[in-house]
C-alpha cells in the first residue's frame, strides 16, 4: 500500500465520519429490545408498539425484536442489563415504574444503577381515582366528607405503582384498606364492579377504555387525577382530564393535607417516577455518542410521524414522549428522591403494611 | 327484544366479514402455525402469539384476528398428540387427557384415542361458540355475580377432584395434593411479599415454580424414564389395534357426556381468574361420576378422554367473555391477544366494556372465527392422526433422546434460566417416586395448580368478609353464602363423598403390587421432612403478614396429620397391604432390563453437559452418545438422527427467536448462534 493510498483512505474515513451518526448502519442486523416483564404486561404492549416504528426509522431498517426476561419483579432483567456493555448498538432495554420503585426504595434485589444507563426515550401516563356512587356523593372536591368511611381497594401490592394512590389517600386522611394480591388493574376494576371494592384507580388508558363507561352509567364517580407535570416541574391538571381536579387541588381543599413538606415531596417523587416518566428505553453503558444520536434521531422521527398522535393514543395518550435530552431529564426525575422522602415512604410502608425493605 | 334487534344484524355482518377467501386463508395459516407450535409439549399459545405480534401492527383487523385466533384455537387441540402418544401433558388444558389417553396408546389404540379426542374438541368448540352467540350479550351480570367467595368455591370444587383421583389409599392422595399445594406456595407471596421456602440469595425460587415445569416433571419425566427402561415401543405389541373411525364412533356413543362437558368448559371459562387449569379436572371428575362401570378409568377408558377434551376447547370460547367484555385476560395468551388487538388497524378496536356496544360485529367475528378454526384444526389433526399414531410402534429408545431434548427446551423457555432445567430434573425425581410408590400424581398436580387460586381467593374473600361483618353480621353472611356459593358447596360435598367411594376402583397408575416396607417408609419420611421444613419456614413469617403464612400453615398441618396417620398405619400393617405399593417390586418396572438410576443418568448427563458447553453442543454429544451406546445404532443412522434433532431445535429456536441455555463455555468465549 502506498503512502498515497493510505492518505486517501484516511481522508475518506475522516470524511465519512464527519456527519457522525450517518455512519451507523444496521442493515441486516437484528436489534433486541429486552423487556424485564412477561409477554403479557403493559411494557410488552409498549415495546411491541414502538418496535416496528423504530425499525422503520433506524438506518438500514434492521429487524427490531422484543425479548422478554421476566423475573423477580423486573429486577432480574434489570440486573442482567447492568452487566451488559456496548457491543454493536443492537441492544435496547425498557424499564418501567416497577423497575424504578425498587431502585428508589433500595430493594435488596436491586443490583442495577440507573446512572450507568443511557436513556434515549421515555413515555408517561396519568391516573384517575374513582369511588362508588354512595361514597362518591360525599366527595365535594375535598376529601373532608370521606374521612369517616372505610373504603376497600383491590391492590397489586404496596411497593408497586399502587404506592402512589395509597399514599395519596393516606395524605387526604382517608381510611382505604387495600386487599392485596390481585394481578393487573383490570382485576381491580372488576372487583370494584362487583361491589367488593369501593374505591379504585386506573392509569389513563385503562380509565378511558374501562372505567369511563362506569362513570357514564352512574356506577362510579370520578374523584381526581394524579395530575401532570408542567415545564417547571409543577403539578397541574392532567390535560387528558381537564375537567377533573388534580390530587394537588383536592389535597389543598382537604383539611390536614399539605401540598408541601416531607410527605408531599415523597408522594411527588414517587408519582413522577411512576407516571409522567413511567417507561424508559435505555442503551447499555459505554455506548458511543454516534449510536446514541442514531437512536435519538430515530425516536424523534417516530414522534414526528404525521399519524403518530392517532396511532399512539392507546400507548402514550395525551402525554409527552420524551426523546434524547428530554428522556435524560425524565430519567433523572424518575430515579432521584431525597433521603427524607425515601425514609418517609419506607417508614410508612412498614407501619401501615408491615412491608420491610432491608 | 332490543338485544336481538342489534345482535342479529351484527351476527350477519360478522359472517360477511369472515366468509371472504382471504380471511379464511389467514385463518388456515394461523391454524397450521398453531398446530406446529402446539404439537410440541410446553410451547403453548403464548409462544405462538409472540411469534405473530411483530406482524400485527397496522394489519387489517379481521385478517389479524383470523391469524391470531387460528393459532390460539388449535393449541388445545394439537397438544392432545403429546398427551395421548407420550403421556406428556402438552399444556395445562390437557393434563387430564393423559390419564386415560396414554394407557389407550399403550394398548395400541392411539389412533382411536386421538380421533375421539379431536372429535370431542371440535364438538366442544362448536358448542362453545353457539352458546356464546346467544349468551355474550347478557353475560355481564353473570360474570359480575362471581365474586371472591364464588371463585374460591370453584377452586375448591376443582380441588375436590382429588377425592376421585386419590387412588387406592385416600390418605396418600390427600397427602400428595397437600404436597403439591405446598410446593405451589414456594416463592414470594402475592399478598404480603414474604418469602416462602426461598431466599433472595437464590433468586430463582422467589418467582415460584412454573406450571410447565411441574407438569412435565410430574408426568413426562417418569413416563419417559419408565418406557426407556423397558426398551420397547409405547404400544405393547408395536401394532395399532383400532383406527380413527373407531374414535369418531366412540364419541358419537358418548355425545351427551361431550355436551355436558362442553357446557362445563364454557361456564368455567367465563369466570375470569380461574382459567383453564381446573376445567379439565372438573370435566374428568364429571366423566368418572357419570360412568356406571368405573373400573376402566386410568387404564384407558375412552370417556376419560372425551370428557376433558370436550371441555378444554369450549373453555377457550368461554374465556373470550372476560377478555372481550371486561378487558381482563383469562390466560396468558389472552393477555397477548388483548395487546395485539390494540396494534391492529388504526388501533381503534379496544377490548373492554365498550366492545359489545361499539364492535358487536367484531365480537361475533371473533367467536365464530374461533369455531371455524376449531373445525379446520380438527380436520387437519384427524387427517394426520393415523400417521402420527405410528410413532407409538417405534422402539422407544429411538424416541427418548428427542423427548429429553424437547422437554429440556420447553422447560428452559418458561423462564430462560438454567435453573429451569434443574427444576425439571428435581420435579421429575419427585414424579418418579410418586409413581413408583403409587401416590396419586394427578392429585399432586391439582394441588399445585390450585394452590395459588385457593390462597389468593381465600385471603381476599376473608378480608372483604371481615369488612362486611364489621358493618353487620347479616351483611357478612350474605356476602359469604350467596346462593351460588351454597349450590357449589353442595356439589363439592356430593363429589367428595361419591369420589371417595369410587376412588378405589380408579387406579391412575394401574394395579401396583406391594413390596417390602423399607422403601415406601423412607419415601414417606422424606416427604414428611419437607412438610415439616415448610411448616417451620411458614411459621417464621412475622404475624403482621398473617395472610402469607396462614394458608401454608393450614395445608402443611393437614398434610402432616395425613402423613403421620399413614406412618402409624405403615408400622402396624403387614407388607402385603396396598399402602406399600412399589412398582419396583413387581411388574413392568421391576422386570425392566435397565435400572432407574442408569437411565436417569442419561438425562442428568445432558443437563451437566449443558452447564459446561451450552445446550446445542451438549445435545450433539448427548444424541450421538445415546444413540451409539444405549440404542446401539449404526454410525450412519446415528449421525442422521442427531443432525435432524439439532436441526429441529435450531428451526424452532430460530422461528420463535429464542435462545438456548448457555453454559460456562459461552461465558468464556463468544460463539455464533445457535451455539451462544
Amino acid at each position: 500500500m502506498t503512502i498515497k493510498h493510505l492518505a486517501a483512505s484516511v481522508a475518506a474515513l475522516a470524511f465519512a465520519a464527519a456527519p457522525a451518526f450517518a455512519e451507523v448502519d444496521f442493515s441486516g442486523k437484528t436489534i433486541e429490545w429486552v423487556i424485564p416483564f412477561s409477554e403479557t404486561g403493559g411494557s410488552a404492549k409498549w415495546a411491541n408498539f414502538f418496535a416496528p416504528l423504530l425499525a422503520q426509522e433506524l438506518p438500514g431498517q434492521p429487524t427490531v425484536v422484543v425479548k422478554f426476561m421476566p423475573g423477580a419483579g423486573s429486577t432480574k432483567g434489570a440486573n442482567w442489563f447492568q452487566e451488559q456493555k456496548h457491543k454493536d448498538g443492537t441492544l435496547l432495554f425498557g424499564s418501567s415504574g416497577s423497575t424504578q420503585f425498587p431502585y428508589l426504595l433500595s430493594d435488596p434485589r436491586v443490583r442495577y444503577e440507573y446512572n450507568d444507563w443511557i436513556p434515549v426515550m421515555a413515555t408517561g401516563t396519568g391516573g384517575v381515582a374513582y369511588l362508588n356512587p354512595e361514597d362518591g356523593a360525599n366527595f365535594d372536591g375535598s376529601a373532608n366528607g370521606l374521612k369517616d368511611v372505610d373504603l376497600i381497594f383491590g391492590s397489586q401490592g404496596a411497593t408497586g405503582l399502587d404506592l402512589v394512590p395509597l399514599l395519596a389517600w393516606k395524605l387526604l386522611g382517608m381510611n382505604v384498606e387495600p386487599v392485596f394480591g390481585i394481578k393487573g388493574r383490570g382485576d381491580g376494576r372488576l372487583m370494584f364492579e362487583r361491589g367488593e371494592a369501593t374505591i379504585d384507580y386506573q392509569t389513563s388508558s385503562g380509565y378511558i377504555s374501562g372505567a369511563a363507561d362506569l362513570v357514564a352509567a352512574g356506577t362510579a364517580v370520578p374523584m381526581m387525577s394524579w395530575g401532570a407535570l408542567d415545564e417547571d416541574g409543577m403539578i397541574v391538571r392532567d390535560p387528558t382530564f381537564p375537567d377533573m381536579p388534580s390530587f394537588k387541588e383536592v389535597c389543598a381543599a382537604t383539611e390536614g393535607c399539605e401540598t408541601e413538606g416531607v410527605a408531599w415531596d415523597a408522594w411527588k417523587a414517587f408519582f413522577i417516577s411512576g407516571y409522567p416518566s413511567q417507561k424508559i428505553a435505555f442503551l447499555p453503558k459505554e455506548t458511543p455518542q454516534e449510536v446514541i444520536d442514531t437512536y435519538v434521531a430515530a425516536f424523534e422521527a417516530v414522534r414526528a410521524r404525521p399519524d403518530f398522535k392517532e396511532i399512539s393514543s392507546n400507548e402514550v395518550g395525551q402525554y409527552p414522549m420524551f426523546v434524547g435530552e428530554g428522556a435524560v431529564k425524565a430519567t433523572h426525575e424518575a430515579t432521584t428522591v431525597t433521603p427524607e422522602a425515601k425514609a418517609y415512604v419506607i417508614d410508612w410502608l412498614k407501619t401501615s403494611y408491615g412491608v420491610t425493605i432491608e | 327484544m332490543d338485544l336481538f334487534a342489534t345482535a342479529l344484524p351484527a351476527l350477519a355482518d360478522a359472517w360477511a366479514l369472515i366468509l371472504q377467501p382471504i380471511v379464511l386463508g389467514y385463518l388456515v395459516l394461523g391454524v397450521v402455525m398453531g398446530l406446529a407450535v402446539g404439537i410440541f409439549p410446553g410451547l403453548g399459545g403464548i409462544a405462538g402469539l409472540s411469534l405473530l405480534l411483530p406482524f400485527m401492527f397496522g394489519m387489517e383487523p379481521v385478517l389479524g384476528l383470523a391469524l391470531m385466533i387460528g393459532m390460539v384455537a388449535v393449541v388445545p387441540t394439537s397438544d392432545t398428540f403429546s398427551s395421548v402418544l407420550m403421556g406428556i401433558p402438552g399444556s395445562s388444558a390437557s393434563q387430564a387427557t393423559v390419564l386415560d389417553g396414554f394407557p389407550l396408546a399403550r394398548k395400541g389404540q392411539a389412533a382411536r384415542a386421538l380421533s375421539a379426542a379431536f372429535t370431542a374438541s371440535l364438538f366442544g368448540g362448536l358448542v362453545g361458540a353457539l352458546f356464546l352467540t346467544l349468551f355474550i350479550v347478557i353475560a355481564r351480570p353473570l360474570v359480575l355475580a362471581f365474586g371472591l367467595p364464588e371463585m374460591l368455591m370453584i377452586s375448591i370444587l376443582g380441588l375436590s377432584m382429588v377425592a376421585v383421583l386419590a387412588g387406592r389409599v385416600a390418605l396418600k392422595g390427600l397427602a400428595a395434593a397437600g404436597l403439591g399445594m405446598l410446593i405451589g406456595t414456594i416463592g414470594i407471596a402475592d399478598a404480603g411479599g414474604s418469602l416462602r421456602m426461598a431466599s433472595y440469595d437464590f433468586p430463582y425460587l422467589t418467582d415460584g415454580l412454573q406450571l410447565v415445569i411441574v407438569g412435565l416433571g410430574i408426568f413426562a419425566v417418569p413416563e419417559i424414564v419408565s418406557l426407556l427402561r423397558q426398551d420397547r415401543s409405547i404400544a405393547k405389541d408395536a401394532s395399532l389395534g383400532a383406527g380413527w373411525m373407531d374414535g369418531v364412533r366412540d364419541w358419537f356413543e358418548h355425545k351427551w357426556l361431550s355436551i355436558r362437558c362442553s357446557l362445563i368448559g364454557v361456564l368455567v371459562g367465563v369466570i375470569p381468574g380461574l382459567g383453564g387449569s381446573v376445567v379439565d379436572w372438573i370435566a374428568y371428575g364429571h366423566a368418572v361420576q357419570t360412568t356406571k362401570d368405573k373400573s376402566g378409568f386410568g387404564k384407558g377408558e375412552i370417556r376419560g378422554v372425551i370428557g376433558p377434551e370436550s371441555s378444554n376447547n369450549a373453555k377457550e370460547g368461554g374465556g373470550l367473555v372476560p377478555t372481550l367484555l371486561f378487558g381482563i385476560p383469562g390466560s396468558g395468551s389472552m393477555a397477548i391477544f388483548i395487546g395485539a388487538i390494540a396494534l391492529l388497524g388504526s388501533g381503534d378496536i379496544e377490548v373492554g366494556p365498550a366492545m359489545l356496544r361499539d364492535n358487536l360485529d367484531i365480537t361475533y367475528s371473533i367467536v365464530w372465527l374461533l369455531a371455524l378454526a376449531n373445525v379446520v384444526g380438527t380436520l387437519l389433526c384427524i387427517a394426520v392422526s393415523g400417521g402420527i399414531a405410528k410413532l407409538t410402534t417405534i422402539r422407544f429408545t429411538y424416541l427418548a433422546p428427542f423427548l429429553f431434548m424437547l422437554i429440556a427446551f420447553a422447560a428452559f423457555q418458561s423462564g430462560q434460566n438454567f435453573e429451569d432445567i434443574l427444576a425439571l430434573f428435581a420435579i421429575g425425581l419427585i414424579g418418579i417416586f410418586l409413581r413408583r410408590f403409587d401416590w396419586s400424581r394427578p392429585a399432586f398436580l391439582i394441588g399445585f395448580v390450585l394452590s395459588n387460586p385457593v390462597e389468593k381467593f381465600s385471603n381476599q374473600a376473608f378480608q372483604i368478609a371481615s369488612f362486611r361483618f364489621r358493618k353487620s353480621f347479616e351483611e357478612g353472611i350474605d356476602y359469604l353464602f350467596s346462593p351460588i356459593v351454597i349450590v357449589l358447596l353442595i356439589v363439592t360435598v356430593i363429589s367428595v363423598v361419591l369420589g371417595l367411594r369410587q376412588a378405589k376402583s380408579i387406579m391412575a397408575e394401574g394395579a401396583v403390587q406391594s413390596g417390602s416396607k423399607r422403601a415406601p417408609i423412607v419415601f414417606l419420611l422424606v416427604i414428611m421432612a419437607y412438610v415439616v421444613a415448610a411448616l417451620i419456614n411458614a411459621n417464621a413469617i412475622p404475624d403482621y403478614n398473617l395472610t402469607d403464612k396462614i394458608v401454608p400453615l393450614f395445608i402443611g398441618g393437614v398434610t402432616l396429620v395425613a402423613l403421620l396417620i399413614l406412618l402409624v398405619q405403615m408400622i402396624l400393617r403387614p407388607e402385603t397391604d396396598a399402602l406399600f405399593a412399589d412398582k419396583e417390586s413387581a411388574g413392568e418396572d421391576a422386570d425392566a432390563p435397565y435400572g432407574l438410576w442408569g437411565t436417569l443418568a442419561w438425562f442428568a448427563g445432558l443437563i451437566i453437559a449443558t452447564y459446561f458447553v451450552g445446550f446445542i453442543l451438549a445435545l450433539a454429544g448427548f444424541l450421538v452418545t445415546f444413540l451409539r451406546v444405549r440404542a446401539q445404532t449404526p454410525w450412519g443412522k446415528t449421525l442422521v438422527l442427531a443432525a435432524s434433532g439439532i436441526a429441529l431445535m435450531c428451526v424452532m429456536g430460530g422461528a420463535l427467536n429464542r435462545d438456548f441455555p448457555p453454559g460456562l463455555l459461552q461465558e468464556a468465549a463468544t460463539l455464533p448462534w445457535p451455539l451462544t
